[in-house]
């Protein structure tokens, strides 16, 4: 079975951001998005999920590797220096290259 | 109900073993804000918009001097950061629904009667300030973006429910509100209750940042509402309110957003530090009024009403 290989990019960050998150990774030419619900700690601290404003999310996104350094750059610049957030690359595989 | 408050704060500092799960929480907030929007819809129907109106405008003046007032004492006696004094402005000039909430249960239970209408106010209040503090943290500037965060508040959850609570109310009557009474009505104070022992696990949580930045936070937090729980108590008065009205006018003034300022500063104004005014609202002034606040903003009332007569 032939795999082509992709970027898996993973974004954790705060909550409130998901909406704003959600239309710049569209806007920058990623394809889709998963997000799930998140808690843990790091450098801000206990983000425990007990109410909206400690609650932390987990962003997915499958794209090419341009894609990839585009979002984590614009999110470096615009995010980084004021929210709780953290992203890493990694290599992945996948079925149908044509959807990502 | 005081005691659910207690007991959640205190086993919070224990670090005990206790949340609720958070689509509980979500669910109690939807049902305390349904409950108060419908409360105040009811009576709002009885009420002439033409008379309303004066009073609405001088609320929603109030809900921007507030924060301009609070703004150069954060700043200035405070020495906090620009962004952090314009984002702790917004949340006190803003309202919390909780606070309102216990208010109006402290009422009823001690048989005095109040305007249920003074639920509007509630709405109109929480927008003003949240402007107001991002106009103290960024100046007029292009780069504020205002349609999200107008989305954001106006169609957030608390405005949402408030004002479709207020509509359904309104349109209903008190007897079209029958037969969902059991559950809104009814429960209101078993609601209330659990949503207090919630809320007190949170305001134990906020406690590590106070440690820090202590001192000061804590002094603001409790004189704030004070001194805007007096200005409240005057307004109530001037505005022909009832002893109970004025009393819930002036918890109104009193109360420091925890929900929808935090969200819409974090986004409008992600450099101020939250947990400085998460800590000073819900750490300080959330536990204050429901402890000590309410009784004290009662007695203003009550002393403002005999003394004008």
């Amino acid at each position: 079975m032939p795999l082509d290989h992709r970027k898996l990019l993973t974004i954790v960050t705060e909550a409130a951001l998901e909406h704003e998150l959600a239309g710049e990774i569209l806007r920058l030419g990623g394809t889709g998005y998963t997000i799930t619900d998140a808690r843990g700690q790091g450098g801000r601290g206990v983000r425990n999920a007990s109410w909206a404003p400690s609650a932390n999310i987990r962003i997915e996104v499958v794209c090419a590797d341009a894609t990839a350094q585009a979002i984590a750059a614009a999110l470096r610049e615009r995010y980084y220096d004021n929210y709780a957030m953290i992203l890493f690359v990694a290599d992945v595989a996948v079925l149908r290259p044509d959807k990502f | 109900m005081v005691w659910f408050f207690v007991l959640g704060i205190t086993a919070g500092l224990l670090r005990a073993d206790l949340r609720l799960p958070p689509a509980i929480y979500d669910f109690l907030t939807i049902l305390l804000l349904l409950t108060i929007g419908m409360k105040g819809g009811v009576e709002l129907a009885a009420q002439p918009f033409a008379a309303l109106l004066p009073q609405v405008l001088v609320v929603v003046l109030a809900g921007v001097l507030l924060p301009l007032a609070a703004y150069p004492i954060l700043r200035l006696a405070g020495g906090l950061a620009r962004a952090d004094a314009a984002s702790i402005a917004a949340h006190y000039g803003s309202v919390s629904v909780g606070t309102y909430a216990v208010a109006v249960a402290y009422l009823a239970y001690r048989q005095v009667a109040f305007e249920g209408y003074v639920a509007v106010f509630l709405v109109l209040l929480e927008m003003p300030a949240i402007v107001v503090g991002i106009l103290l943290a960024r100046g007029v500037n292009r780069r504020t973006q205002w349609r999200p965060m107008a989305h954001e508040v106006l169609l957030g959850r608390s405005i949402v429910l408030l004002i479709g609570g207020l509509l359904i109310g309104w349109a209903a009557g008190g007897d079209g509100l029958l037969p969902i009474a059991p559950l809104f009505m009814d429960l209101f104070k078993g609601v209330l209750a659990l949503f207090l022992l919630e809320m007190g696990l949170i305001a134990a949580g906020q406690t590590t940042s106070l440690r820090r930045h202590g001192v000061f936070l804590i002094a603001f937090g409790i004189t704030m509402p004070v001194v805007s729980g007096l200005f409240g108590a005057a307004l109530g008065w001037l505005l022909g309110l009832s002893v109970g009205g004025t009393a819930l006018m002036a918890t109104l003034m009193a109360s420091a957003s925890y929900i929808a300022v935090p969200a819409a500063m974090r986004l409008s104004v992600p450099e101020a530090n939250p947990a400085l005014s998460l800590g000073a609202s819900l750490g300080v002034t959330f536990p204050f009024n429901i402890l000590a606040g309410i009784p004290l903003y009662h007695r203003f009332a009550e002393y403002l009403h005999r003394l004008g007569g």
